[in-house]
């Protein structure tokens, strides 16, 4: 943001405080290794899923393994978050949302199931006036 | 002559205010912006669970979905981002032509994404596969739809930085601003991982 003296994306000068000018735009080897990364854990996933060498279950899991992973390698390269970024305010945000994304989303999941599979047929909802 | 109020300002208020230069807080505040848009995905996931499986007699991912066509349009999406990142490089590094360049490129595959994905729509509904045609149908559309729409606004942002960039140049508050779009460009990709995951490959997979 401001016009920071350190050029380069290299090397943690020790300015604890405030931003990381380098930390924000990350470096030209962190992206490559971030990209390189995202494609391989694109591939394999649709490959899994395109030829299926395994069974429905393993792959399921196998390709939510990947995405899990794929994310936090973008969160790391490409949306350079660390412990440090403003302060450890954008840490605690993220934990924060993901604590909550994990409940809504198990959650919704876990009730409607149930719901699902505990309510009436619905042929039998339209006779039962 | 010391009054209660002079010893007061002297207790209560410092010589030199702390300083914030201006747009100091604006990354983290964006940051919660973007945590907030997660929480918008993650109530639309919820829902594509929750519905993704009452075709109501309908077609099912299996007879729609063309991963080949899903796989380019990933890669677009990758590509973007890695070319907003050079872009993000050569804003350090100050070369205004450069950042120009990645990202009008940066733009240009996120038009390849949107084009591919409206191509898909259209596909869909001349299918007879429209979002009102089951439930599951609804929730795709909904969340696959919401993400090109954050996508064609990242696009409008994109250009409008280009002609800020342009007519002002790198100055501080523009290199703010190639920052937040830097996040949400990012932050797409990573709800686009969900996506193609979830929907697309997790679909072919019933």
């Amino acid at each position: 943001m401001s016009a920071d003296t350190h050029p380069d994306a290299h090397g943690h000068v020790g300015d604890g405080h405030g931003h990381d000018d380098e930390e924000a735009h990350g470096s030209r080897k962190g992206y490559a290794i971030g990209f390189l990364l995202s494609v391989v854990l694109t591939a394999i996933p649709f490959w899994l899923v395109m030829a299926r060498p395994l069974a429905t279950q393993a792959t399921a899991l196998l390709i939510m393994a990947f995405a899990a992973v794929q994310m936090v390698v973008h969160m790391i390269f490409f949306l350079h978050m660390n412990r440090r970024a403003e302060g450890g305010w954008s840490i605690m945000a993220l934990l924060f949302t993901v604590v909550i994304v994990l409940i809504a989303l198990s959650g919704s999941l876990w009730v409607m199931y149930h719901m699902n599979a505990n309510m009436m047929p619905m042929q039998d909802m339209s006779r039962m006036e | 002559m010391t009054t209660q109020a002079d010893l007061d300002r002297e207790r209560f208020h410092l010589d030199e205010e702390p300083h914030h230069p201006e747009g100091s807080s604006t990354m983290l505040g964006f940051w919660i912006y973007l945590m907030s848009d997660c929480l918008i995905f993650a109530m639309l996931f919820a829902t594509y669970g929750v519905l993704g499986t009452s075709y109501a007699g309908g077609p099912g991912p299996k007879e729609l979905f063309d991963l080949p066509l899903v796989a380019v349009n990933t890669s677009m999406l990758l590509l973007s981002s890695i070319t907003y990142g050079f872009a993000m490089l050569a804003m350090t590094d100050g070369k205004r032509g450069a950042t120009q360049g990645w990202l009008a490129i940066t733009g240009l595959f996120g038009l390849a994404f949107l084009g591919i994905e409206l191509y898909e729509f259209s596909h869909l509904i001349h299918e007879g596969a429209g979002p009102q045609t089951s439930a599951f149908l609804s929730s795709f559309f909904t969340l696959v739809g919401t993400h090109g729409l954050h996508v064609t606004f990242g696009i409008v942002w994109l250009v409008t930085l280009m002609v800020q960039v342009q007519v002002k140049g790198l100055i501080p508050a523009n290199r703010r601003r190639l920052m937040c779009l830097s996040l949400f460009w990012h932050f797409l990709d990573v709800i686009w991982i969900g996506v193609f995951t979830f929907v697309y490959l997790m679909g072919m997979l019933r």
